[in-house]
């Protein structure tokens, strides 16, 4: 078996494998843990808990503004990252075949050029978050192996990915072998680590709207 | 010294608590820093040690290395008891519980309510400031933080009632609404309780204080004593029910007033048996049922949103309601309501007298507020943020005027009108 079949074949599995009980893993043994039951009495003019959740989430989506001015940078660079991330998961034709192949279903994919535009964009932006990381004193102090080793995970499928389609150094099969493994690794890791934050922001988020609104305060 | 530090206790005592949502807070952080933007305590000092989201490590840490699914590597640092004595400052000396952290999070996350269990945490280690645990013990003891024995409560209303000649009821058999006073202002602001019974009498409520259960501030929820916290809660729910009461008016203390509104029925396993209101949403109520006549009040003032009212309480717009055509010359600090800076003392911070020079780095940030509105005195429902002003005032000298709510609206009472019942 050569590195390609590998890393399409049992590596991808087992790394979808780890990547589905995992996250299956963390959310139910967060879930099945007690929750308490809030007993204070909520205000009369309270929404309903879904309208408190939904509005939890839509709140965090940016800063208030008396300090979206401090949080600018890292709010704007957060969302390049974030959506650069989900235009080249979802719109490179050869991840949308990919996926179609695991879930059977398709959508019209983005011309390549702008796929790598857009990764250049977003591994621009990686760099920044990492840049900050290692100079703010505040993020310098709270940054931990988790945070620089999701970083680096996240990151090198962006870059493996733009060697791949630049047919750069290495045969194309090579790049390609190397860039699915590093996709494997992602996987693997996600569920484990700070990148869980992908499902967890809807839990968290969903919980504080949901506490605040039962009190008829935004925060 | 730090041998008597029980790690284990702190753990134990921590990881107790963790229902889902503490957990999923916990996991969720992704360091990203900005709740330091919003926190007054990074944003006077300067240091990222300030940052909300470092003050949760040891919390966070002890989880993982206890509860988490993969704690069974054993990957996660272990705490010790070094560690736990320099993060006890900063759990305690630099949050308010003010949540103004959690509107900058992306996530989301209530950081206040881990500080919350973290500071029990910490208690069950034997840790915690002398003087914050100081005055839960003497809540105990002698049923208020500032040492208001019953006695005393009866002493200084006898004495109230008679200087101000304001009937104050006290231990009446049967009211529809118990009073309860934070003793910051039975000690130090009396005045605002002559200004509650005056409000009161003037609108005919049925009403009266117990000596059974008279404190509102709780110490022991601030100081991380989880037994004296209830038993405050419980001395009140037992005044309330021998009286009759059907709503509990909490004074300006905001604290108090998210304690005994949105966490007291969690501590006791069960609904409150009355509707609890802070002062200001009951004199907005009196004022929509017409109960409330006031002269204009000429002078420019701004409202200073205590944290517990406003942000985590829900009721930033009643004071507004109340100020509207009465404040003639009212005018918002920028940011203000849900946003506004905390004062810098809430929280328990108040009563530590090491973290004095904190508060007053964070006051700056107050005195620049309103001195950009150019208000002559900002007003507050809140004595534990009055008295931290007041001291942060007189420390930096600033000449600026700092009012309570309840006591100007009680100064601009249309008497005659509506004479007592």
């Amino acid at each position: 078996m050569n590195l390609l079949a590998f890393a399409r074949g049992p590596a991808l599995t087992v790394a979808l494998a780890v990547f589905v009980f995992g996250v299956a893993w963390r959310l139910l043994s967060l879930l099945l843990l007690p929750w308490a039951r809030d007993l204070a009495v909520a205000r009369a003019t309270a929404p309903p808990a879904l309208v408190g959740a939904v509005k939890g989430f839509v709140r965090h989506l940016w800063p208030p503004r008396p300090l979206a001015r401090g949080a600018l940078i890292v709010t704007v660079n957060g969302y390049v990252f974030h959506l650069g991330l989900a235009v080249i998961v979802f719109g490179l034709a050869q991840h949308i075949l990919f996926l179609r192949g695991l879930f059977g279903v398709h959508w019209p994919n983005l011309p390549s050029g702008v796929i790598s535009a857009v990764a250049v964009v977003t591994l621009a932006s990686l760099f920044v978050a990492l840049g900050r990381r290692l100079t703010n004193p505040v993020l310098k102090l709270i940054s931990t192996s988790n945070d620089y080793f999701s970083w680096f995970v996240t990151m090198l499928p962006v870059a493996t990915g733009l060697i791949a389609v630049s047919h750069l150094w290495a045969p194309y099969e090579t790049l390609l072998a190397v860039h699915m493994l590093s996709v494997s690794l992602l996987l693997v890791w996600l569920p484990f680590g700070k990148l869980m934050h992908a499902f967890l922001v809807f839990l968290t988020r969903a919980e504080t709207g949901i506490v605040y609104s039962r009190r008829g305060a935004e925060i | 010294m730090t041998s008597t530090i029980d790690v284990h206790a702190a753990a134990q005592t921590f990881l107790a608590h963790t229902e889902a949502h503490l957990v999923s807070y916990l996991e969720a952080c992704v360091h990203c820093g900005l709740c330091a933007e919003a926190c007054h305590f990074y944003q006077a000092s300067g240091n990222p040690e300030h940052t909300p989201a470092y003050k949760l490590f040891p919390i966070a840490q002890a989880y993982r290395r206890q509860k988490f699914p993969l704690a069974w590597l054993g990957l996660a640092p272990r705490i010790d008891a070094d560690d736990l004595k320099h993060w006890e400052t900063l759990l305690f000396d630099t949050c308010t519980l003010c949540g103004r952290c959690t509107t900058a999070c992306p996530m989301g996350i209530d950081i206040a309510s881990i500080v919350t269990g973290a500071r029990r945490a910490f208690v069950a280690a034997g840790l915690g400031p002398a003087d914050l645990l100081a005055a839960a013990d003497s809540s105990r003891e002698h049923g208020s933080p500032l040492g208001l024995t019953a006695q005393k409560l009866r002493e200084r209303i006898e004495w109230l009632a008679d200087e101000h000649g304001v009937p104050i009821a006290l231990d009446k058999a049967k009211a529809d609404v118990l009073l309860t006073v934070s003793s910051v202002e039975m000690m130090k602001y009396p005045e605002s309780v002559v200004a509650m019974a005056k409000l009161l009498n003037h609108a005919g409520v049925d009403w009266t204080f117990s000596s059974k259960g008279y404190e509102a501030t709780n110490f022991g929820y601030l100081s991380g004593k989880s037994d004296i916290a209830k038993l405050m809660v419980e001395r009140i729910v037992d005044a309330a029910q021998s009286v009759g009461a059907r709503t509990v008016v909490v004074p300006e203390c905001g604290h108090a007033f998210g304690v005994l509104r949105w966490t007291a029925a969690n501590m006791l396993g069960r609904p409150l048996p009355f509707a609890v209101l802070h002062i200001s949403e009951f004199l907005a109520q009196l004022k929509r049922a017409g109960k409330l006549e006031l002269t204009p009040l000429k002078e420019s003032i701004t409202y200073h949103d205590p944290c517990q009212i406003s942000r985590r309480g829900g009721a930033a717009r009643d004071a507004r309601y109340l100020l509207e055509d009465f404040a003639e010359d009212f005018r918002e600090m920028t940011p203000t309501g849900n946003l506004n800076w905390c004062c810098g003392g809430g929280g328990g911070v108040q009563a530590i007298a090491r973290a004095a020079d904190l508060r007053y780095k964070v006051f700056k940030i107050k005195m620049d507020q309103v001195e950009q509105t150019g208000a002559q005195t900002m007003v507050s429902s809140c004595s534990n943020c009055r008295l931290t002003m007041d001291e942060s005032k007189a420390h930096w000298k600033w000449e600026g005027g700092l009012a309570s709510l309840v006591e100007l609206v009680a100064d601009h009472l249309v008497e005659e009108t509506k004479p007592a019942v």
